[in-house]
């Protein structure tokens, strides 16, 4: 039943299926897939009589929003390619991704309003930007500045003509990297639509499943479940996030919820709360991926929702999802990631190429159409990552990640190559919060890493060595909630008088802990 | 000393979420998840807070943005607790 060639076919074809069916639920908004195709089209029209063009690169810099899923099939729309950027990244990362992909239009929010003017000082690329929402401020809009309602007040739904083919680019997603600079993984239409068409078949979806996702759709993991729920013609039940889990239990129990994709940290919350008052019996599957359940956890999911199935995946941005556990299987191997998911193949390799057997530990190596396209700009880095395969012109993904394989030929996640810290389902670079952390005045010396927590999976933990000054913990934090985004914030400091060294006076952080 | 109820969420969020010394900078109405005041991990620290520093019991279902989305609906939340101003 595959039958997409581009990525905005999703919502198009779905337009075409269920034009009345609500498709999307965020808040009190509840839009049908006519509605949308409506307004995306008016979008797109909108940024092709601004200028852009075939391969342009709009920045979506969005919470989960109404908005950004129009905004996301509008730049497909208008053969553009598009970014989503985590709505709590600061400037000086927003000005460098911004710049790294050389950006045509920035679409923004109200709340970072105040961040435009610094970005047309330092983003010469974008030609102009797009305020979603409200203009809620009583300063006037300043010059290649729009409204969204202006801009779709102003154009057609008429759907522009698509030049791309599947080999075209659909899409950056920003990831944080060993070096400390986040580098932008290269999607093209035909990655997308492999790996959504593979995942729907593992899980089964259909037309009747009705999605919440509570994930940004900054993060693959979020985004992708847009893409899922629109390709099959179901409903998304759009969240801004889980930070008030009882409402989003609520909202399960009243729009009948099927799908329930989370991370770690979401179902640790999960377990600890009394579910007895809510109805969840629409549940029908949960999908777990970033990092392994706890056993105990898997436990009390089966016991509290018997008929839900509980997929455990494993999966990085350069390939989408790799592996996935039948839910049979979770009882035999509760610690396994499972198989490759259908139409793509993976093996473990050793440091010289040799691929290795059951029980043998070596990095995972992913052969498939959903092996994205390489990092934008970054030769060296994506010839690391993505390199040549036995076929000429194919490319293999290496992982980075340590696995082992059992005698039955099921995954298990070691641990990863680089200092790469998981928390709370993503993913942090040491580099790049020791890099915040020198800019501040009385830093002598950093070293961070991650260390075990119940609830984030692994929490940031940095150590500083002071230069004579009276810098505060405090201070550090502030300095980094003003610098990083969210999920980067150390949660705990500690002043040291050292780090520990190598002998060639490298930080020796397997000493630190 | 007495201090409204409003005054310490604001003196806790502004110094153990903020990191600031200048104060709390936004209305009290204003939501803290629309403006980025506070993330997931924040609200559970704020209800983790609030039973310590009341001395009250909130129950998971009333860990939702009516009670917890700003500074006046906390405040009212307390009160319907019976937390008046100490």
């Amino acid at each position: 039943m595959s039958h997409f060639k581009l990525v905005q076919e999703f919502l198009e074809q779905s337009a075409q299926r269920f034009p009345d069916k609500i498709a999307l639920v965020c808040g009190d908004n509840r839009l049908t897939y006519s509605e949308l195709e409506n307004h995306a089209n008016r979008l797109a029209n909108g940024l092709r009589m601004k200028g852009i063009q075939r391969g342009d690169r709009v920045a979506l810099f969005l919470q989960n929003s109404v908005e950004l899923v129009i905004g996301i099939f509008a730049v497909l729309k208008c053969d553009a390619v598009f970014v989503v950027i985590n709505a709590t990244t600061k400037t000086d990362k927003l000005v460098y991704i911004l710049n790294n992909c050389e950006v045509s239009a920035l679409i923004f929010s109200s709340q970072q309003k105040r961040m435009v003017p610094e970005l047309r000082r330092s983003c010469p690329s974008i030609r102009f930007f797009i305020l979603a929402g409200e203009n809620n401020s009583s300063e006037e809009i300043e010059s290649e500045c729009f409204t969204w309602k202006e801009i779709l007040d102003s154009s057609t739904a008429n759907q522009l003509p698509a030049k791309n083919i599947d080999l075209d680019l659909a899409c950056l997603i920003y990831t944080s990297g060993s070096t400390g600079e986040p580098k932008g993984v290269m999607s093209d239409h035909s990655n997308i639509i492999f790996a959504v068409n593979s995942i729907t078949s593992y899980i089964g979806n259909s037309e009747d499943d009705i999605v919440i996702n509570v994930l940004p759709l900054s993060f693959d993991y979020g985004l992708y479940q847009l893409f899922m729920v629109f390709s099959f013609g179901g409903r998304l039940i759009l969240e801004k996030g889980f930070s008030y889990p009882a409402q989003i239990l609520s909202i399960i129990e009243k729009e009948k919820v099927t799908g329930f994709p989370g991370v770690p940290t979401i179902f640790s919350i999960l377990v600890n709360m009394d579910l007895s008052s809510y109805n969840l019996s629409s549940l029908r599957y949960m999908t777990n991926t970033a990092a392994a359940l706890p056993p105990a956890h898997i436990l009390k999911i089966r016991d509290t929702f018997p008929g839900v199935r509980l997929f455990s995946m494993y999966g990085l941005t350069e390939t989408k999802r790799t592996l996935y556990l039948p839910p049979s299987q979770l009882d035999v191997r509760p610690d396994s990631v499972g198989i490759a998911i259908p139409g793509t193949e993976v093996w473990i390799e050793d440091e010289n190429g040799n691929r290795l057997g059951a029980g043998q530990v070596g990095e995972l190596v992913v052969r498939g159409r959903h092996v994205m396209r390489g990092y934008w700009g970054d030769e060296e880095l994506s010839a690391q990552r993505f390199r040549p395969g036995r076929i000429p012109g194919e490319r293999l993904c290496y992982t980075g990640d340590l696995f082992r394989m059992d005698e039955e030929g099921y995954f298990y996640f070691v641990a990863r190559k680089d200092d790469i810290i998981k928390s709370r389902g993503e993913k942090v670079s040491p580099k790049e919060v020791e890099n915040i952390l020198y800019k501040i005045e009385g830093v002598q010396e950093v070293a961070v890493i991650g260390v075990a927590d119940a609830l984030l999976g692994q929490a940031i933990k940095a150590f500083i060595v002071k230069n004579n000054s009276e810098l505060t913990e405090t201070e550090v934090l502030r300095f980094c909630r003003n610098h990083l985004e969210d999920f980067m914030i150390p949660k705990y400091i500690q002043f040291v008088d050292e780090l520990p060294k190598t002998s060639s006076g490298k930080i020796k952080k397997t000493d630190l802990q | 000393m007495n201090q409204p109820i409003e005054q310490k969420i604001k003196d806790y969020i502004a110094e153990n979420i903020l990191f600031t010394n200048e104060g709390y900078p936004y209305s009290e109405e204003t939501s803290f998840l629309e403006n980025g005041i506070v993330d997931s991990m924040n609200v559970m620290e704020i209800v983790a807070y609030v039973e310590e520093t009341f001395g009250i019991r909130v129950e998971d279902r009333e860990i939702v943005p009516a009670n917890f989305d700003s500074v006046k609906n906390l405040a009212n939340y307390l009160r319907t607790k019976g937390v008046n101003s100490q």
